[in-house]
């Protein structure tokens, strides 16, 4: 490794390490005056609060239905980890050992999802939506998070199939399993790690996917990122303590599965190639 | 095939495992069904409806578009707060992503850093409504520290937008760019130095040109994502003036004048508009030198 010593190159580097303190020094300031704000009596004038309070989260608990809104929020989180594990695993395994004539075409369309912004298809996609009836529903906003998804798991479990050897299976074959048991003693435990890291990811970026969810929602069907959107959008309708309360709620929900899921994966995953 | 045995032509099932079609790439039609469902099909409704507008001939919905400065105007609102947030964060990116990688333990800050982008625009947008108000502790700082006498107005304008891309859009960016440069071969930047470059010439002549590819890709994911912005234009910016985005555009259109052949059609518009931007600069890092990042014997 080199260093240098030089002292131009340690006030650039100073300078560099300022910039990121400048930076991280922003993002910690923005998230603390929520969480100071939603534990205020009053917060006006002034460098701090002037007293404080845990009564708006309970407001914030009963004016937002929160209670509603988290349970919607897991049931759909649920669903859709649960439908793009199913369907994604099995395509990226059949990406990752087999060789036919158009793969190239196919990795294209799963990549082509997680490069168009959420946007850009949201709107068609919520219009085609609508148009067959689902738009609106529980499973309109389930089948439109599936598409970030399902290509996501494919793209980030084929290089970690592709790293099994496919000698393991053919022993398994030699030595008489039959499908059943291939899957069950030889490809599940071996997935698992890799299965278990995607579908985390999935989680946190359902839990965060605000424009898919914000287009193809209705009233019954919002999540918590699409009711903080409304209430921060209706400013003014409540107390502002009580719309940063169901901020700080969703921050934790978020971070919580965020905190569980950089147990297992690297922070780079969440974003490489995939947002 | 020279050789052919006419009598017993292998069975269709036979033929198709030869190029690798079996039961195990039958696996990928769920997904494919998936994709083609909810993404293709969409895109190709969208397209066709754009093409019936409510009123007028098939191409009405374009031509309102770009006649109508209230509309075309948004491109450039679009361009005029995603490009330079871009720029700026690829040029912040690239220095600290420099320092960091020197860093054994890195875990730390990538972590700091993926809590933004985990967070989401929404989140990011309430915080920046308290802490760059009037009265936030950004405004109260720089009072403080004898910068400013009154307070800066970073809200429900420019800046206001500018600041929510540049929290999330950064870190983005910069973690892309970390991997891009941790990707470099260390030996090159070791030979350069034996050699008697200085860090300047270094990056100038070492790293800079292997980055260029990996940097135009990372521009490309980077700009698309903000050209995109929809949540922290409405909450933090004009949505009505000078923030007022392509995606807001599109979503009025289809959602508050329920006109969803106009949303699409301008939809399909922003689509066009990333395209364009992200084939000129793939075009343009097509002179640069492509290949490996790893030292290359010959």
């Amino acid at each position: 490794m080199i260093r240098d010593t030089t002292i131009g190159a340690k006030l650039w580097s100073a300078a560099v390490w300022l910039l990121t303190g400048f930076f991280i020094l922003n993002v910690a300031g923005l998230m603390a005056t929520v969480v100071l704000s939603s534990l205020s009596t009053r917060w006006l004038q002034s460098w701090l609060p002037a007293g404080f309070t845990t009564k708006w989260y309970i407001s914030a608990w009963n004016e937002f239905q929160l209670g509603n809104v988290l349970t919607v929020t897991f049931e759909i989180v649920f669903v859709v980890v649960l439908l793009s594990g199913l369907v994604g695993v099995p395509a990226a395994y059949a990406l990752a050992r087999r060789n036919f004539p158009g793969k190239k075409l196919v990795i294209l369309l799963f990549l082509l999802p997680l490069l168009v912004p959420p946007m850009t298809i949201g709107i068609p996609l919520a219009t085609v939506l609508y148009q067959v009836g689902l738009g609106g529903t529980f499973w309109g906003v389930v089948f439109a998070n599936l598409v970030p998804s399902v290509p996501f798991v494919v793209v980030v479990m084929i290089p970690f199939i592709e790293q099994i050897d496919p000698k393991i299976e053919a022993a398994a074959h030699v030595f008489g399993a039959n499908v059943f048991q291939l899957f069950r003693y030889v490809l599940v435990p071996m997935l698992l790690p890799g299965v278990l890291a995607a579908l985390l990811l999935v989680l946190v970026r359902t839990i965060a996917m605000f424009e898919l969810t914000f287009l193809t929602a209705g009233p019954t069907s919002q999540t918590l990122v699409v009711a903080l959107y409304y209430s921060v959008f209706a400013a003014g309708v409540r107390a502002v303590q009580s719309i940063d309360a169901m901020a700080v709620i969703y921050t934790v929900t978020t971070l919580v599965w965020l905190l569980i899921a950089l147990r297992f994966v690297n922070p780079t995953q969440i974003v490489g190639r995939a947002r | 095939m020279a050789i052919s045995i006419p009598a017993s032509r292998p069975k269709l099932r036979q033929r198709l495992a030869l190029r690798q079609i079996d039961g195990v790439t039958l696996l990928l039609l769920p997904a494919l069904l998936v994709v083609v469902l909810l993404f293709v099909y969409p895109f190709a409704y969208g397209l066709l409806l754009s093409l019936r507008p409510k009123v007028g001939g098939f191409a009405a919905n374009y031509i309102a578009f770009f006649t109508d400065p209230y509309l075309y105007n948004t491109i450039f609102a679009t361009l005029n707060v995603s490009v330079p947030v871009t720029v700026l964060s690829l040029i912040l990116a690239l220095p600290i992503a420099f320092r960091v990688r020197l860093l054994k333990h890195q875990r730390l800050l990538t972590t700091i850093l993926v809590i933004p982008i985990t967070l989401g625009t929404v989140l990011v947008a309430e915080g920046l409504l308290n802490y760059l108000g009037p009265q936030g502790w950004f405004n109260r700082t720089l009072i403080w520290l004898g910068l400013i006498h009154s307070p800066i107005r970073l809200l429900h304008n420019y800046w206001g937008v500018f600041a929510s891309l540049l929290i999330t859009g950064f870190p983005f960016t910069f973690l892309m760019t970390l991997s891009y440069v941790s990707g470099v071969d260390p030996a090159l930047e070791r030979a350069a130095a034996t050699l008697g470059a200085n860090a300047g010439r270094r990056f100038w002549h070492i790293f800079l040109p292997l980055l260029v590819p990996g940097l135009a890709i990372n521009f490309c994911l980077s700009f698309v994502q903000n050209f995109s912005v929809f949540p922290s234009a409405v909450l933090l910016g004009a949505p009505a003036g000078e923030t007022r985005v392509i995606a807001i555009a599109a979503y009025q259109a289809a959602f508050e004048h329920y006109d969803y052949s106009m949303g699409s059609a301008i939809a399909i518009i922003m689509g066009v508009v990333q395209l364009l931007v992200v084939g000129l600069v793939l075009a343009v890092r097509n002179l640069f030198y492509r290949g490996s990042t790893t030292g290359a014997k010959g």
